[in-house]
C-alpha cells in the first residue's frame, strides 16, 4: 500500500490482469430471465387466473346453453346444422374459444407493460441494483433479460395457456354433448382447434414484434424515470400529439401511435377472402395469414429498429445508475 | 501482488469534488480499514473500484478498469453495501440458486455448510429475516464465492454488537486467508480496530493518513501527561491534544517511548483517537486557511 503524495507504484497498470473463470456466454442470461419470473408471479398468474375465470364462465355457459349455441351444439339439431351455411356454424364452433385466445392475448399484453414499467424503476427503488451489480452479470443481460420477459416468456405462456384452456373446453364440451346423447366425434371434427392454434401462434409471434416498441420504449422509461413511469412512458408521446393537432391541425402522431396500438390485424393478415368478403376474426383460416408482407412491412423494421435503440439506450442508462 | 493501483483518482458531482487526485495501492492478503467522515469520499472511492462509477486518473483493479471492465471485475471481486439490498422478494434457496448459477466461482456446499450454523431456514423469504440474519445470508453468499477481492461498505450498519462481532470472527476465520484482500469502510472503527492489517483515513477527497497497523502501533503513543509534566510534553509537539476529568491526553507520532514513560502514563491509542486527532487538524488547517 502507499502514500496518496509519492507513493505512485513503478510497474505498468494493468499489466497482471487476472484470468478468470470462463462462464458460458448464456448462463447467466438463463438464470437472470429465472430470477424475473421468480420475482414476478403475475407473468403467469395473471394469464392462469383469466383463463381460470374464463373456464368457469364457460362451463355455466355449457349448463345454460344459450338457444342460438344450442342449436349449433345439440345432436337433434344436427341435420339443422347441415343446412346451415358451413362458416356460420364454424364461427358459432369457435366463437367461445376465439375470445379465449383474444382475452389471455389482453391479459399478457397488459402484463408486459405493467412488467416494463416496473423492471429497471423498481431494482432502483429498492437498492437491489447495488445486489445485481456485485455480480458477475452485465448491464447488457440485464437488460436483455428484462426485455425477454414481454417480448418471449409472457407471449410463451400466453399461447401455453391459451392452448391448454381450448383443450379443457373442448373436453368439456364434448362430455356435455355426451352426457345429452351426443356424438363427441362431431364437435371434435368441425372444430379446426389445431388450425386454431396455429394461427394463435402465429398471433403471438405477430403481436410481439408489432408491440416490441411500446414495451422497449417503457422499459427505458423505468430505467430513466425517478417516479410515475408511466406517466413519463405516455404523457410525452400524448402531449406531442395534441400539440400537432393545435399546431397543425394534424393528427400524424395520433395515427401513428393508434397504429401501433391495433395496426398489427391488417399488416399480418388477409382480413378479405379471395372474393373480397371480410373474413370473421373468430376464426381466421391459415390461408388468411399473410406472414411475408408482415414480415416486408416498413412499419415492423422501424419499430424493430426503434425497439432496439431503446434497448440500446436502456443498457447504457443502467451502467450509470444509483439507488433511488 | 498489486490488488488495487490508482493513479491521481479523481471525482466530481458537479462542484462538489469527491475524490481529488488519490493514488493508492493494495497488494494482496492486506486488510484495508478506509476510514473517514461521512462525505469523505469513501463510497465513492469503493464505488470506483468496484466499476459502478465513472472516474477521472487511472485506476486498475485486479489488473482490470472496473468502469470498462465491470462484470468481468465481478467474477474476483464480491462486495456487500449494506444490509438493505438483498431482494426481500426472494426466498432464502432462490438467492443460493441464483448466485450458483451466475457466479463460476461460487461454491454451494460451503455456502449451504455456513448458512448450516445459522437459524436461517432455505425457504424463508428474506423479507422474514431479522437484520442479522441478512447479513448472515449476504456473508454466506460472499463467503461461498472463490472471490481475490471483497469490499465491504458500512457491511455491520444497525447490527448488534454480537452480530457485528460474529460478522468479523466469521470473516477472519472462515474466510480470509491472506491470499484474499478486503477493503472496508466503518464508522464503528472499535470493532475492526483488531481485524485490519493497513489503515488509510481519507477526508474532502484526499488521503490525508496511510500507514501498516504495525507502523500505526510502533509510531503512535497517547500519553495521559501527569500536570507537572504538561509543559515538557508539549515541547515535544504532539499532534493532538485533548482534556479528560482535567488530565490532559497528548497523541505523540514517532516519538520515542522511553521518553514518554518518564511524562505519565502510556499507551498504544485506538484507531478513534488517531482519527479524533488527524480529523481535527485538518479541520483546523481548513479554518486557518479559511482566514
Amino acid at each position: 500500500m502507499n502514500t496518496q503524495s509519492n507513493a505512485v507504484p513503478e510497474s505498468p497498470l494493468g499489466s497482471q490482469a487476472i484470468p478468470s473463470a470462463a462462464p458460458s456466454a448464456t448462463r447467466p442470461l438463463y438464470w437472470s430471465v429465472r430470477r424475473e419470473v421468480w420475482e414476478n408471479h403475475s407473468i403467469y398468474i395473471s394469464p392462469l387466473a383469466v383463463a381460470a375465470v374464463y373456464l368457469v364462465g364457460f362451463m355455466i355457459s355449457l349448463i345454460w346453453l344459450p338457444p342460438s349455441m344450442r342449436e349449433v351444439w345439440m345432436p337433434h339439431t344436427m341435420r339443422e346444422m347441415a343446412t346451415l351455411k358451413a362458416p356460420d356454424s364454424l364461427i358459432g364452433l369457435a366463437m367461445p374459444y376465439a375470445h379465449a385466445a383474444m382475452l389471455v392475448g389482453l391479459v399478457a399484453f397488459l402484463v408486459g407493460i405493467f412488467y416494463s414499467l416496473d423492471a429497471l424503476h423498481g431494482e432502483r427503488r429498492d437498492h437491489t441494483i447495488r445486489f445485481w451489480k456485485s455480480l458477475p452479470v452485465s448491464d447488457l443481460t440485464t437488460v436483455l433479460s428484462k426485455a425477454s420477459i414481454p417480448l418471449v416468456v409472457l407471449p410463451l405462456v400466453a399461447f401455453a395457456v391459451t392452448v391448454a384452456l381450448q383443450q379443457i373446453m373442448r373436453l368439456l364440451s364434448i362430455a356435455v354433448l355426451v352426457a345429452n346423447g351426443g356424438g363427441a366425434a362431431t364437435l371434435w371434427t368441425r372444430l379446426p382447434l389445431s388450425e386454431m392454434e396455429l394461427v394463435t401462434l402465429y398471433g403471438a409471434f405477430v403481436l410481439t414484434l408489432w408491440h416490441a416498441p411500446i414495451y422497449c420504449w417503457i422499459l427505458l422509461v423505468s430505467g430513466w424515470a425517478r417516479r410515475a413511469t408511466f406517466l413519463w412512458a405516455v404523457l410525452p408521446w400524448v402531449g406531442i400529439a395534441v400539440l400537432e393537432n393545435i399546431a397543425f391541425h394534424t393528427s400524424h402522431l395520433g395515427s401513428l401511435l393508434q397504429d401501433r396500438l391495433w395496426g398489427f390485424g391488417a399488416a399480418a393478415f388477409d382480413l378479405k377472402d379471395k372474393n373480397g368478403v371480410p373474413v370473421d376474426t373468430h376464426f381466421i383460416p391459415l390461408a388468411q395469414l399473410a406472414p411475408g408482407r408482415f414480415l416486408s412491412s416498413p412499419s415492423v423494421w422501424l419499430g424493430l429498429v426503434f425497439a432496439a435503440a431503446c434497448l440500446v439506450a436502456a443498457v447504457r442508462l443502467r451502467r450509470y445508475q444509483e439507488p433511488l | 501482488m498489486t490488488v488495487i493501483e490508482a493513479r491521481s483518482l479523481r471525482k466530481a458531482f458537479g462542484k462538489t469534488v469527491a475524490l481529488d487526485g488519490v493514488n493508492l495501492r493494495v497488494d494482496e492478503g492486506r486488510i484495508l480499514g478506509l476510514i473517514g467522515p461521512n462525505g469523505a469520499g469513501k463510497s465513492t472511492a469503493l464505488n470506483a473500484i468496484l466499476g459502478l462509477t465513472e472516474y477521472q486518473g487511472e485506476l486498475r483493479v485486479l489488473g482490470r478498469d472496473p468502469w470498462d471492465e465491470r462484470d468481468q471485475l465481478m467474477r474476483d471481486v464480491c462486495f456487500i453495501a449494506d444490509v438493505a439490498v438483498l431482494p426481500r422478494w426472494m426466498r432464502v434457496s432462490q438467492a443460493l440458486d441464483y448466485v450458483a448459477g451466475v457466479h463460476p466461482r461460487f461454491d454451494r456446499a460451503k455456502a449451504d455448510s455456513f448458512l448450516a450454523k445459522t437459524d436461517i431456514r432455505r425457504t424463508s423469504k428474506i423479507r422474514e429475516l431479522s437484520k442479522g440474519m441478512v447479513t448472515q445470508l449476504h456473508l454466506a453468499l460472499v463467503m461461498a464465492i472463490d472471490a481475490r477481492l471483497l469490499v465491504l461498505d458500512e457491511p455491520t450498519i444497525g447490527l448488534d454488537l454480537l452480530y457485528r462481532k460474529q460478522f468479523y470472527d466469521s470473516l477472519l476465520n472462515d474466510y480470509f486467508d491472506r491470499t484474499r484482500t478486503i477493503v472496508l469502510t466503518t464508522h464503528q472503527v472499535e470493532d475492526v480496530e483488531h481485524v485490519l492489517t493497513d489503515l488509510m483515513f481519507i477526508n474532502r477527497g484526499r488521503i490525508v493518513l496511510e500507514c501498516s497497523m504495525e507502523d500505526f502501533e510502533s509510531r503512535y503513543l497517547e500519553v495521559t501527561v501527569r500536570p507537572e509534566q504538561v509543559a515538557a510534553a508539549r515541547a515535544l509537539k504532539p499532534i493532538h491534544e485533548r482534556q479528560v476529568i482535567g488530565r490532559s491526553i497528548l497523541l505523540f507520532d514517532h516519538v520515542d517511548r522511553k521518553q514518554l514513560t518518564a511524562l505519565g502514563d502510556v499507551r498504544t491509542p485506538g484507531i478513534a483517537d488517531l482519527f479524533i486527532a488527524v480529523m481535527g487538524n485538518q479541520a483546523g488547517e481548513a479554518q486557518g486557511a479559511a482566514r
